[in-house]
């Protein structure tokens, strides 16, 4: 793995694109649901029931 | 008929527990998945003969693309289980897979977006299958906007289980939009009645990936709907207990 496969043969704006954006949506859509069931969890530890 | 049974498993204890064992294990099976079909396609699949490089974007793009599709018909199958048969569970489903479903299809449109300009020319051109998965983005959307408006649960889960019936008739047309109209996008390889049209060495990759995306959502899914049912549930007696052993999951 060098530099020819960082390239795509030309397409690494395209390819590497599709696939950094893919990553990066795809870790903040399983971390975040993570973080807000934690901190739910959290608050009614608390006492948060109001309507 | 009895759906007794139904309304036994489908309650929202129950499913808090197994899904809670569940979900470190649907995880782990998407990452191993993940690293396996990236290995495949991006390392082991030769290039395209017509393509090159660029069609490796094909195991991000397509396997978006059939999420996109797949969450919205699991949306409209547990919204109408809470429309019809009252079941409180599959409306919480359905407002778990809407958020999710709503970004695989912008992934879906921005993959493919990046693929089509290097092979066509242009970033997006207003055809039959990027109109109607375009559609489908703007009917998830709508299904979140509508559980923001109304204030009442259960009448935002009625409107959005109708919304999601309705646009139903938008997956046919995504499906077959390739064959019906003339377009710049090309035909399905794989669900093809005959043979796909692809060298099982690209295939394989792109089963794994379409596989590890499926794991995927089925983990976020089940995250995003005990979160549903801690929200809805946390005057309960088991929630406030749940809460109080598990404050630190």
């Amino acid at each position: 793995m060098g530099t020819e496969f960082f390239a795509m043969g030309g397409y690494a704006f395209y390819v590497w694109g599709s696939y950094g954006l893919s990553a990066v949506i795809l870790i903040a859509n399983a971390i975040l649901p993570r973080i807000r069931e934690k901190s739910l969890l959290n608050r009614i530890a608390r006492g948060y029931s109001e309507d | 008929m009895d759906f007794n049974w139904l309304h036994r498993y489908a309650s929202p204890m129950n499913f808090y527990s197994w899904s809670l064992a569940a979900t470190p294990w649907l995880g782990a099976a998407s990452a191993v998945l993940f690293a396996v079909g990236l290995a495949g396609g991006l390392i082991h699949a030769p290039p395209d003969y017509q393509q090159g490089e660029s069609f490796r974007i094909i195991y991000v793009h397509v396997p978006s693309a059939w999420m996109s599709l797949f969450i919205y018909m699991v949306m409209v199958s547990a919204g109408t289980l809470g429309l019809v048969w009252h079941v409180k569970l599959g409306d919480m489903i359905a407002r778990a897979c809407a958020p999710i479903g709503a970004w695989f299809t912008f992934l879906a449109l921005a993959t493919g977006s990046l693929w089509g300009k290097p092979m066509w020319g242009t970033y997006w051109v207003w055809d039959a299958r990027l109109t109607s998965e375009l559609i489908l983005l703007f009917l998830y959307l709508g299904y979140i906007a509508l559980q923001g408006a109304i204030e009442d649960r259960r009448i935002a889960a009625r409107a959005g289980a109708i919304l999601a019936l309705v646009g139903t008739v938008n997956i046919p047309i995504i499906h077959y939009s390739v064959e019906w109209w003339n377009t710049l996008h090309q035909g399905p390889t794989v669900t093809k009645f005959d043979s796909p049209s692809i060298d099982t060495s690209m295939l394989i990759p792109l089963l794994v990936m379409g596989l590890a995306y499926t794991f995927y959502f089925c983990t976020v899914v089940l995250i995003r709907t005990r979160c549903e049912i801690l929200e809805l549930e946390r005057n309960t007696t088991w929630v406030k207990q749940r809460a109080l052993e598990m404050g630190s999951v």
